[in-house]
């Protein structure tokens, strides 16, 4: 029975943290799935939600600004909107570039955010980070808390599923899905694609930060080292090229079957012996990193591929006119 | 003043020289393979670790090292080429940033994995800089990277003006289209391209551990200054990444020096802001870069 507690507990933590990289692959496959805009600094956005909703929500404390004690939900508001602002900052430079040039200065903004948490000491106590964060349903009894949080986590993934297959479907995502597969055409109907990008990068970025936030509440802890920003950006990535880009249910299950697959190695690892263990660490970030070549060379529709609306059509209403 | 020239041109000068020669491969494979290889940073890393590895084994000087090590890390950068590169040829350039941002990160863990991430140097102990005219102090390995790099560039110089292969290297890079209708064999070009960009980040990043010490994420953390250059410099033109690796370099250095008052105008956490603060600036002025390189 013990054990069996323990199992649930332990898929009660997959699902939640599968859950919270499921909000970040959603917001990435508006970006790249939708939009084909290459970003390289999710960590950077995760970082800026983390620690705005953690400064905005802590009790006042001495080692860093903030300790507003404001409720939860306005953390995670917050922390949206104020990686929404710099992605905005980021995309209008970019946007007129090609991809490269956004994903070089993705991955630059990202360097900075975490060179800034680390060496503005007064804001953010520097290294030794930011704790006592709180924590949703924290004072319900024991295996409630952890469900209550999942249940959470899960809904917001609902909610935005919901919300971008709308988005998808609506003008809005076909004029993106138009703009990534030939923008001279869709430039020529008269569409604003710059603006169209902008909107999906800064919408994007808005569920990484919320993702960032996430992680804070759940972990009570943040610093500039939690999310190593590029095994985070890199995992989303791989998350979403193996469920499937531009398809939402494909970022959600990619997100929980890597980060299953992820979690379980960890497992596996922590068992050997400590400076096997350590090395092994590194055997990981090769494998995920070939099972990321792989999906690219062979599978590049990965497990779900992109639904085309039209074509669906197509096949539900044989072409009757000769 | 002198403090100046001892302490932030020279070594402005030294850092700008290793990032003109990193920047002249992530230039090449921009403008003739065309897409930002995010992986170019963990080649020169690597490149590092052989020459380590060679000095351990024969107890030779670094620099007598590394034309081997330059031949070790080609022949890695080309069998990547071959396993990883080749075969997303047609895919759209998008997908092939996205399988080096993989490699970057797989040929990290490899180095990781087989050296360990532990702080090691070339030679231990501290050089005594010579001092010329009482004051000015320049370090000896100084000198010698500078005067190797150059030596490198002049190379890089001769082979795109007076070889046939380098020729077809620029040909290429203006347009590939014209570049196989004369005839070009695209690639062999490519593999040349390969070759030249690993050899000097092997070049830039055994200079560096010369000048600083051997760790794992050297590579990455000289990334974005490299990225920085070649966008200054202009995308595609090796000349530009030349100039624009030297500029970075010592706009990165001369940034630290106290300027106004007494604290440093840039505090030496955010020297890698610096690069990225150009490069934006640029980005936002004049996309070309300096030399006139192509947008793409």
């Amino acid at each position: 029975m013990d054990q069996l507690y323990g199992i649930s507990l332990y898929v009660i933590s997959l699902l939640t943290f599968g859950g919270i990289y499921a909000v970040m692959a959603l917001g990435l496959n508006v970006q790249w799935g939708f939009t084909g805009m290459f970003n390289a600094g999710i960590a950077g956005f995760f970082a800026v939600g983390a620690y705005t909703s953690a400064i905005l929500t802590t009790a006042a404390s001495e080692r860093h600004i903030g300790g507003l004690d404001l409720p939860i939900i306005l953390g995670f508001i917050a922390a949206m909107i104020t990686a929404g602002i710099i992605a905005y900052g980021v995309a209008k430079i970019c946007i007129r570039l090609r991809s490269d040039y956004l994903a070089i200065a993705t991955l630059g903004i990202a360097e900075i955010l975490r060179l800034m948490f680390k060496n503005e000491t007064w804001a953010t106590n520097g290294p030794r980070g930011v704790s006592l964060i709180p924590k949703p349903f924290e004072t319900l009894p024991e295996p409630w808390n952890h469900i209550a949080f999942m249940a959470l986590v899960l809904l917001i993934v609902f909610g935005l599923y919901v919300l971008l297959e709308r988005a998808r479907k609506a003008p809005w995502g076909r004029v993106m899905a138009a703009s990534r597969e030939n923008e001279a055409a869709t430039r020529a109907a008269g569409k604003d694609v710059d603006r169209l990008r902008i909107e999906a990068f800064v919408l994007g970025s808005m569920f990484m930060g919320l993702g960032g936030a996430l992680t804070a509440h759940y972990l009570k802890f943040i610093d500039p080292n939690a999310a190593d920003p590029l095994t985070a950006t890199f995992l989303i990535w791989v998350m979403l090229i193996v469920g499937g880009s531009a398809n939402n249910k494909g970022a959600i299950v990619g997100a929980i079957l890597i980060w299953t697959i992820w979690s379980a190695t960890e497992l596996l690892t922590s068992r050997l012996p400590d400076e096997l263990a350590i090395r092994t660490a590194y055997v990981r970030v090769f494998l995920i990193g070939l099972l990321l070549q792989i999906v690219l060379q062979r599978f590049p529709n990965g497990i779900l591929p992109e639904q085309r609306e039209k074509a669906l059509r197509a096949e539900r209403e044989p072409q009757s006119q000769p | 003043m002198i403090e100046f020239v001892n302490f932030h041109l020279i070594p402005g000068i030294v850092l700008g020289s290793i990032y003109a020669l990193g920047a002249i491969g992530i230039t090449l494979t921009f403008g003739i393979l065309r897409f930002a290889n995010f992986a170019h940073g963990e080649t020169m890393t690597f490149g590092v670790y052989v020459t380590l590895t060679l000095i351990w084994v024969t107890g030779l000087h670094p620099l007598v090292l590394l034309p081997l090590a330059m031949v070790v890390t080609s022949a890695v950068a080309l069998s990547m080429d071959r396993v990883f590169y080749k075969p997303l040829r047609a895919s759209p350039t998008i997908i092939l940033v996205m399988a080096s941002f993989g490699l970057m990160l797989m040929l990290r863990s490899v180095t990781q994995f087989s050296w360990g991430v532990q702080l090691q140097s070339f030679q231990p102990g501290i050089q005594r800089p010579y001092v010329l005219f009482d004051a000015l102090r320049i370090s000896p390995k100084h000198i010698v990277i500078v005067i190797a790099a150059i030596i490198l560039m002049l190379a890089v110089h001769y082979l795109l003006t007076r070889t046939k292969i380098g020729k077809a290297m620029r040909a290429m890079a203006d347009s590939p289209e014209l570049a196989r209708l004369t005839g070009i064999e695209t690639e062999r070009v490519i593999k040349a391209t390969w070759i030249v960009g690993a050899s000097l980040a092997a070049a830039a990043g055994v200079f560096l551990a010369i000048d600083t010490h051997v760790e794992t994420m050297m590579g990455f953390k000289i990334l974005l200054p490299l990225f920085a250059a070649a966008i200054l410099g202009g995308v595609g033109s090796p000349y530009g990444a030349m100039l624009g690796g030297l500029v970075i370099g010592i706009v990165e250095e001369i940034s630290t020096y106290p300027w106004i008052g007494d604290a440093p105008l840039v505090s030496p956490g955010y020297k890698a802001g610096v690069a990225f603060a150009l490069m934006v600036v640029m980005l936002i002025w004049r996309p070309s870069g300096l030399l006139r390189g192509r947008v793409f």
